[in-house]
Order: structure tokens, then sequence, then C-alpha cells
């Protein structure tokens, strides 16, 4: 059984490492764009310009809801 | 404070949002339709054992990737936002937002690592039947996928089966079936992905055109047209019908959005369907809103009572009515809304005040009036109607809202006679001939992505002020950061857009000149 699920994963990582070996000229660019573009959303966007606005500013999810609260409720 | 929000930090949040979902949408439709596409003629290569049709699934299948991989992620910046410009609406929507997103993010992700691959990578080293089903399942699971991103805007637009928590100042979803059959998400489901099922045909007609013009590759764009007129016809009605039953919808759970896309201050019985008309501005006023006049109209009479409430002497209510109230026809008042709101809004000041001073008595009284169908429909329902001071307020952009649904739905129609037109010429075999319609057919694409974008301009922007339907305006649900921040983070992705646009249509456009032959 053990053999059969190793031989199964080593068939599927071949599958992928010639399906990417052998990939054509158009299949070459998108990669790099795609590559390119998950690394400016997540490592510069994320991380500099969007961090989430209430986990960042309050430790706890009841200061969250307070805070939230105090927003709906505000000059009421 | 709420009351003190900066308004340029609104309308760039607004505007950022606005821009990553255009962005976003020039890449959707097109890999909701075009794996269709892909999907039917991979079958008839299976079928028929024609090579023809293998050549013909491998060469849309090369544009379907480049638009897939460019697209890829897009929709992911819309969710950092949520998280840094709007965070108390984020916090506001609690896990109903977060579980169909969830469940997309699941879902997308072992779409694009399995089935995505085999159609890649999986040519001549897996079956026949098995490259076919992964095909199959790819489209499938794309739409699927698009249906849960749906289900979210949906339930902003009509926020259903849910409880607000005052503790945790968050909704909490009670009833996940009446999310996910929420009229309006049914509506929109249909409706968006039979308008992807379009663009992508006109996409196909657009470029085999191209071929023709060019007088190469004549098989394949001759057997192409013919593939995406026939789907394309089929989807354009069906996106007529969804429409019908859409704007159905509007006029019962946003009665403003929907006079606001006819333009109709006066509500009127025997309403008739403006086709064609300009906006003129009247020189009354609505509080500081213009009241526009339709000139040079052409109407169908009473069609538009006879679309809204299935009679043609049906009184469909206009602006005036929806904000000034008409008792006579059982419509509320702003005014009357902006009153319910405020006493829902006083009883979670007295929950906060209660819990502040440890009150928790007080708390559980109050706490249950959420839970009381008396107060949730009578008063709650309406707790955003008390962040306005003025009932005029509660109108969109009529001239955007208006001009955007008549462009929109004469594209629709223009598409309709252009795949009639691409299937006769199909039949007669005198497309080559034709060199007229090859030229408009090709022009065609772009015109395509335009209603694809105003059909979501006359969403979004004819209900606002509204983030989420009668709860929560736009300017409650931004976050408290500097209009300079989002005006930066606005300009660096309308960058990164443009060129992630510009790097797919160079790609694209040199892979449709080398043709299948690759």
């Amino acid at each position: 059984m053990k053999s059969v699920i190793v031989s199964g994963l080593g068939r599927i990582a071949r599958f992928y490492y010639d399906g990417f070996r052998n990939m054509s000229w158009w299949g070459n660019r998108v990669w790099i764009i795609i590559l390119i573009k998950l690394f400016i959303m997540f490592l510069i966007l994320k991380l500099f310009f969007f961090p989430d606005f209430l986990k960042t500013n309050f430790r706890s999810d009841e200061e969250r809801s307070d805070y939230v609260l105090e927003q709906l409720t505000g000059n009421n | 404070m709420i009351e003190n929000v900066d308004l340029t930090l609104v309308n760039w949040s607004r505007g950022q949002f606005a821009l990553t979902a255009i962005y976003h949408w020039l890449f959707v439709p097109l890999t909701l339709g075009l794996s269709f596409i892909l999907a039917f003629m991979e079958t008839i290569y299976v079928r028929t054992g024609d090579e023809a049709w293998k050549k013909i699934t491998k060469f849309w299948m090369t544009l379907f990737g480049i638009n897939f991989a460019i697209g890829v992620a897009t929709g992911i910046i819309l969710e950092f936002e949520f998280g840094t410009n709007w965070s108390n609406y984020s916090w506001f929507v609690g896990d109903i937002f977060g579980a169909p997103l969830a469940i997309e993010g699941i879902l997308a992700f072992f779409l694009e690592s399995t089935f995505v691959a085999v159609m890649f990578f999986g040519w001549n080293k897996v079956s026949k039947k098995f490259h076919l089903a992964s095909t199959w399942l790819v489209a499938v699971g794309a739409n699927l996928s698009a249906l849960w991103i749906l289900v979210a805007n949906s339930w902003m637009e009509n926020p259903v089966g849910m409880v607000f928590n005052p503790d945790t100042a968050r909704n909490e979803m009670s009833s996940f079936r009446e999310v996910l059959f929420n009229p309006v998400a049914i509506d929109k489901f249909t409706h968006t992905v039979t308008s992807g099922f379009v663009l992508a045909s006109v996409f196909v007609i657009g470029i085999s055109s191209w071929f023709l013009i060019r007088r190469r590759e004549e098989l394949l764009a001759r057997k192409s047209i013919l593939i995406a007129g026939i789907f394309g016809l089929v989807s354009a009605l069906a996106v007529a019908m969804t429409g019908d039953s859409s704007a159905r919808t509007i006029a019962k759970v946003q009665p403003v959005k929907f006079a606001a896309m006819e333009a109709l201050y006066e509500g009127k019985s025997d309403a008739g369907l403006t086709v064609i008309g300009a906006l003129k501005d009247s020189g009354e006023r609505m509080g500081e809103k213009r009241v526009q006049d339709v000139k040079m109209k052409i109407e169908i009479p009473k069609l538009l009572s006879f679309m809204t409430t299935g009679k043609a002497d049906g009184y469909v209510p206009g602006l005036k009515d929806l904000v000034n109230g008409n008792p006579e026809r059982g419509i509320m008042s702003v005014s009357e809304m902006m009153e319910r709101g405020t006493l829902a809004r006083q009883v979670l000041t007295d929950y906060k005040m209660a819990k502040e001073l440890g009150d928790a008595e007080t708390m559980a009284v109050l706490a249950a009036r959420f839970n009381d169908s008396d107060f949730t429909d009578n008063y709650f329902r309406y707790f955003g109607y008390s962040f306005f001071e003025h009932p005029w307020q509660v109108i969109p952009s009529v001239p955007v809202t208006f001009y955007s649904f008549r462009i929109m739905v004469g594209l629709g129609f223009f598409f309709i006679l252009l795949f009639i037109l691409a299937i006769y010429l199909h039949r007669r075999n005198t497309l080559e001939k034709n060199r007229w319609f090859l030229w408009i057919a090709l022009f065609s694409i772009p015109l395509a992505y335009l209603a694809s974008e105003l059909g979501w301009v006359v969403t979004e922007m004819g209900r606002q002020p509204w983030i989420i339907q009668n709860l929560m305006p736009v300017n409650v649900a931004v976050s408290n950061i500097s209009a300079g921040a989002v005006q930066t983070t606005f300009w660096l992705f309308a960058l990164l857009f443009t060129a992630l646009l510009i790097a797919e249509i160079s790609i694209m456009v040199k892979q449709i000149k080398t043709g299948p032959k690759h």
C-alpha cells in the first residue's frame, strides 16, 4: 500500500516536473510574470502598504469589538 | 468618530477599490466563458478524433492560459483593501463575508493546482477522456468559484440570513441557506456568468475574424466562429432573461437603485421603459441633488410597469416617492427610516454604556432585542439610515446609473445580432466575403469588455451610498487612516495593473500572430 502511494506521488511529481521543463515560450513568460506579481503583492504591498488596520492597532478581539462599537455609536 | 470622517479618504478608498475591481474584472469574464468554449471544442475532438479540433482547442487554450495566469490572484488585492481601508465594514460583516470567500479560495487553489495543470501539461500524458474531464472541471470549477464571490457581493446588496451581535459588533450567520439562495445572489450569478460567456464568445469571434481578414487559419477561424456563435447566442439570450429577472429583484430590494437606473423621479402607473434618452437638468432640486429630465426619449409604453409588477398598469415608485414616502402606496419615507435607524442605534449605544458600567442585567435585556424579529424587522433593518443628515443623501448618481445601464443593455442586444449574423454567414459559407462583418466582429472585442464593466458600474454605483444596503453607508465603513496613504497605493495599483495588462496584451497578441502552429 505504502509503495503504491509513494509511486503515485512520484508520478504526480514527475508530471509537474516534465510539464514545467517542457513549457513553451509563453508559459515561461507568464510564470515569470506570476512570480513577480506575487512577490510585489505579498512581500511589498501586503507587508508595507496593507497592514490589517484592526489587527495592527488592537491586541484582542475584545478591543477590536469595542473600537468598532465606538465607531458605530459615536456621537449618537 | 464617524461624523468626522474625511470625505477625501472615503472617495480615495472608493476610487482605489473601484480601480482594483475594474482591473480584476478585465481578466475574470474571459476565463469564465473561454473555459466552456474549450470544453466544447475538446469534446468534439474526443468524440470525432479529428486532429483539427485538437489543434483548435490547443490554440484557444494558450490564450486562456495567458489570461488565467496574468489575472490569477489579482482579486486578492481586494481582500487586502478590506482589511486596511474598510476595517469597520470587515469587522461588521463578520463571518458572512469570510465564509464564501474562504470556500472560493480553497476551491480556486485545488482547481488551479490540479486540473489546470492537467489541461496544460497533460496532452499525450493522460488519457483523452481524463484530459477532457479536467477541461470540463476547470470550466465548472472556475464558474463555481465565481459563485462564492457573487454570493458575498449579493449579501451586501440584500443582507439576509444573519443576526447582529451587539457584544462583538458583528453580524453572525444564522442561515447559510438564506445567504446562498439570496434572490439577489441567484440573479447575479446567472447574469454575471452568462455575460462572461458572451464576452468570451465575442473574443473568439473577433480573433477568428482577424484570421479571416488576414486570410490565415481559415479552418480554425470558421469552426471557432460556429462554436462561439452558437454558445454566444444562447448565452446572450440567457443574459437578457436573467437581466430581466435581476431588474425585478432590484425593484423589490433596492428600489432607489431601480428608479435611478430609469431616472424615474415621479412614480407612475402604466410606466413606459425608456430605450434611449438624454438627461437634462430640470432646474429642480432634491436637497443637493439635481433632478434630471429625460429628453429625446424613445419609450416602450407600459413595459416598465409590466416588467416590474407583472401588470401593464402596475405602479412603479419614483425617487420622490421613495425619498419623501407615499403612504397611499405603502412606501415609507426616508425620514421615517432615519428615525427608526436612530432608535436602533440608540439601543446599541445603551448596550455599549451598560457594558462599560458592567450592568449585566441591562446588557441581557438590550442584547435580546437584536434577536427579536419586531425590532430587527422594523428598526435594526434601517440602522444605516441613522448616519444620514438628509433624506436625499440616499440618492445615487442618476446620470452614471442611467447611462451605464442603457449602454450595457444596448451592447447586449448588439451582441445578439452579432451572433445571429456570425451563424448565418457561417451557414451560407460567406464569412470571408463579408469583410465588413469581420471588421465589426474584431472591433466588438473592446465593446464586450465595456458592457461587462458597465454592468458592475450599474450594480455598485447604483447602490451608493450603501456598502451594505440599509445597514452601513460607505463613509461608516472606512478605516481611520490617512487619505495620503490610500492615494499612494491607488497610484501603485494603477501602475501594477497597467503593467500586467500590457504584459497580457503583448503576450496574447504575439501568440495570436504566431497562430496555432507553435
